[in-house]
């Protein structure tokens, strides 16, 4: 360590240190620069003290100001659910068809449906709603149950053939084949008759025979002419749209095994006002129904459970 | 042009420090034809700064009453009859081309004009210099205030022009928010405390940058913040008018008495030194062209006084292109002005100016007033109902710019035995033209389905927007049907 000594060059002093004849001036930081860097040290020790900062084994320092990621988002839902509070009550308050002719709360609970559509149904219905074997096209014009907005109401709150529910909509085709009710042939022959109900093969021998069958067997729940019965959700057969498939194959397996779709009861894990929206929303996508005339018995029993839930 | 400014070249032979400390400007106070141009620009572009947001402008009941509106909540433009939506942000975008290119032509063909007369920084200034000669006095009484030791007397001078520089710095931060908001509602608003919080950000932080731009840096934004000077060094050439120091006329200078004693007869200049004390910016213009100089010309009515004063001719400071400034020196005439300011060079930036400036008059005059945009249902792409007819669904927007509502139809072109029926219809009721009301100044978004029959094949369509009011109008989007065939294309 040498001396500090003035440097010719510049006339500025230099700090007395030297390396193999290299010195260093004195020239210091200047003042506000040091400044800002006293000042930042002063920041991040009050910050370091009222946000979480410090890293501990399996958590971090709280900070006295108790702020969290996490609750900055709760903040933000709740100010968010404050904000439609409002409209949210509305849509409580209001029935079903009452949304249906209000355009502003159809509108609000389209848009709130198709939120939750998109978290809770898109999963077996699909993003757009197609649906996809076994699924039902929510788009289109046929209801297994129904398709007016109060009966797709029902079918969201209970829910089909859910296990534990006793208002779920419930059915269930014997299997004809596995059960021995039908031989593998006659099978064969009902799959041919409904596929000429269907209008997709020309009327044969085998369909002949199996129009009998179809008529002991099948005409309680699925009608004389394939016409299919919403009471319990017998698909409608002399239509385009098959839910499991309309040809050969997937016919006979329905027809041997019998089908068993099930649909969660959205009444108990959804708010009331969801499942408005959701049946609102669904009810917009295209081949939403009138509601019907009053219809008799079965339909009001049906309904009773919707009601309790609001 | 070099640029020697006295600031940085202050006498310190061997310093290198870029650094100048600021050596205050006290303008004296002049009287003289530019000085009286510069009180009619200043009057003229403060009228405008502060009564523009006044001026009213009947739109009927379904717009703002103001005449020039910014309305960024709802992302509209008002300009008296013009209303600009963020789709035509491309007239906004062509005015700054204008501004742009009407900057290089004035520059190329009376200099720093801009700097000199309508920059905001030179206006305010000289407002605040008018300040200072108000509550200080002229020059002379200003430097011996600045010298004297601080008693009740500078106290009460200095609060008292504080307090009005503050107070011009509010009335002009405080303008500007009138630009974005009704006016009036405003003004209630931002003085009972219920104006949105960004108003009085807005207001506070104009008002501290007028404050310190206008009030305390002055000449040094010019010299030292603003990129236009150098940017004009680059415009401006030797046929561009500059304030001009006449050296051959006026040097070697000495007073009208070292004249008389003088044994070879001395130049015009009598170096009485008041073109330096009526700087703005505080140059000595006789050290010829320099980056401080905005050309404001108040040098050239004090010199033209001090010239009448001792009987000489006017103009030995004066506008002046580097090439008369040769011209002048070698005893020939200067060219006539209106050549100088008419070149090739100008009228080549006044065509592409007016030429851009048509152009926008002309699509101003084209735009239509309404329009249309379809988007298609990509999931599901088309929906097969039970009877097999095939379903399509858009989202179609239908844009109504009016500030009135407006009635549309809506009609299918082509797609032949089909129909459509909106979510808020009967499908039954599917027709292939429907009529829509739409808000004044609103975008409706509109669901649309199209059926059509059992055996239906692809097909590329139209749909068709058309006003049913007398001024009509009408567009159309093309889009496509699509089954399990493909989409038509």
């Amino acid at each position: 360590m040498s001396k500090p000594r003035l440097d010719d060059a510049t006339g500025v002093e230099t700090v007395g240190h030297e390396w193999d004849g290299i010195e260093e001036l004195n020239n210091p930081l200047p003042r506000w620069w040091l400044w800002s860097f006293y000042a930042c040290i002063v920041f991040a020790i009050g910050y370091s003290v009222v946000y979480p900062a410090i890293p501990l084994r399996n958590t971090a320092t709280a900070g006295t100001f108790g702020w969290s990621s996490r609750g900055d988002l709760a903040k933000e839902m709740r100010a968010e659910a404050a904000r439609t509070a409002g409209l949210m009550a509305e849509l409580g308050n209001a029935s079903i068809e009452q949304i249906a002719t209000d355009p502003r709360l159809r509108r609000a609970a389209i848009d709130g449906g198709r939120a939750a559509f998109k978290v809770n149904c898109i999963q077996c219905h699909g993003n757009g709603a197609a649906g996809s074997v076994g699924y039902p096209n929510l788009n289109d014009d046929d209801w297994l149950w129904g398709g007016d907005a109060a009966t797709i109401h029902r079918t969201v709150i209970n829910g089909i053939r859910q296990p534990g529910n006793d208002a779920t909509l419930m059915s269930q085709m014997p299997a004809f084949g596995r059960d021995g009710i039908l031989t593998a042939d006659q099978v064969q022959n009902v799959v041919s008759h409904v596929r000429v109900l269907a209008g997709e093969d020309k009327p044969n021998a085998s369909a002949q025979q199996g129009a009998q069958l179809y008529a002991d067997n099948c005409v309680v729940c699925h009608g004389a002419v394939g016409e299919g019965s919403r009471t319990v959700g017998a698909p409608r057969l002399n239509d385009a749209i098959w839910l499991y498939g309309g040809s050969r194959a997937a016919l006979t397996q329905t027809i041997t095994n019998a089908r068993y779709g099930v649909m969660p009861s959205w009444g108990n894990r959804l708010d009331p006002v969801t499942v408005k929206m959701l049946a609102t929303y669904v009810h917009s996508l295209g081949g939403g129904e009138e509601a019907p005339a009053p219809e008799p018995a079965p339909e009001a029993v049906a309904a009773a459970p919707a009601d309790a839930t609001e | 042009m070099t640029a020697h400014d006295p600031k940085l070249s202050a006498d310190h032979s061997n310093d290198i420090s870029l650094y100048a400390k600021r050596k205050g400007v006290f303008p004296k106070a002049i009287d003289g034809a530019f000085r009286r141009f510069k009180w009619l620009v200043m009057a003229v572009c403060l009228l405008i700064y502060w009564g523009t947001p006044w001026i009213r402008w009947d739109r009927g009941a379904y717009a703002s009453d103001q005449a020039v509106l910014i309305d960024l909540g709802n992302r509209r433009f008002f300009m008296f009859d013009i209303e600009i939506w963020p789709h035509e942000f491309y007239f906004v975008a062509g005015l700054l081309i204008m501004a742009g290119i009407g900057l290089f032509l004035v520059t190329s063909a009376v200099g720093r004009a801009w700097c000199g007369y309508a920059c905001p920084q030179t206006v305010w200034t000289d407002l605040f210099q008018h300040v200072d000669r108000l509550v200080d006095g002229d020059r002379n009484a200003q430097l011996r205030l600045q010298k004297a030791p601080w008693g009740p007397q500078k106290i009460g001078k200095r609060a008292l022009k504080w307090g009005l520089y503050l107070t011009i710095s509010f009335l002009t931060g405080g303008a500007w928010i009138f630009y974005f908001a009704d006016a009036p509602t405003l003004q209630r608003e931002f003085w009972t405390g219920t104006a949105a919080p960004v108003a009085y950000a807005t207001t506070f932080v104009l008002t501290m940058t007028t404050l310190i731009f206008g009030g305390f840096m002055r000449e040094q934004v010019c010299i030292y913040m603003c990129p236009w000077p150098r940017i004009q060094t680059a415009m401006l050439d030797e046929k561009s008018l500059v304030v001009t120091y006449k050296d051959w006329r006026g040097e070697p200078r000495g007073s009208v008495k070292s004249a008389l004693k003088a044994a070879t007869p001395l130049g015009d200049c009598i170096d009485c030194l008041q073109c330096v004390a009526v700087c703005p910016t505080g140059i000595d213009i006789r050290e010829g062209p320099q980056i401080g100089c905005i050309t404001c010309a108040l040098c050239i009515d004090a010199c033209d006084k001090a010239m009448a004063d001792v009987g000489r001719p006017r103009g030995l400071i004066d506008y002046c292109t580097l090439d008369d400034a040769e011209r002048e020196k070698r005893g020939e005439e200067p060219k006539p002005l209106l050549k100088t300011i008419f070149r090739p060079r100008t009228l080549v930036y006044l065509g592409a100016w007016s030429a851009i400036g048509l152009a926008l008059l002309f699509m101003l005059g084209q735009r239509t007033r309404l329009d249309l945009s379809v988007a298609k249902d990509r999931n599901p792409e088309y929906v097969m109902l039970s009877g097999g007819q095939i379903r399509n669904a858009y989202t179609l927007k239908l844009r109504n710019m009016e500030t009135r509502p407006r009635t549309f139809t809506v009609a299918l072109d082509g797609l032949e035995g089909g129909a459509m029926f909106t979510d808020e219809m009967d499908a039954a009721a599917a027709q292939r033209k429907l009529s829509v009301e739409v808000p004044s100044d609103t975008t409706k978004p509109l669901r649309v389905y199209t059926v059509l029959p059992r055996g239906a094949q692809p097909a590329e369509f139209a749909f068709v927007l058309t006003a049913t009011d007398k001024e009509g109008g009408t567009d159309r989007s093309e889009t496509t049907f699509t089954t399990a065939q493909g989409n038509g294309r």
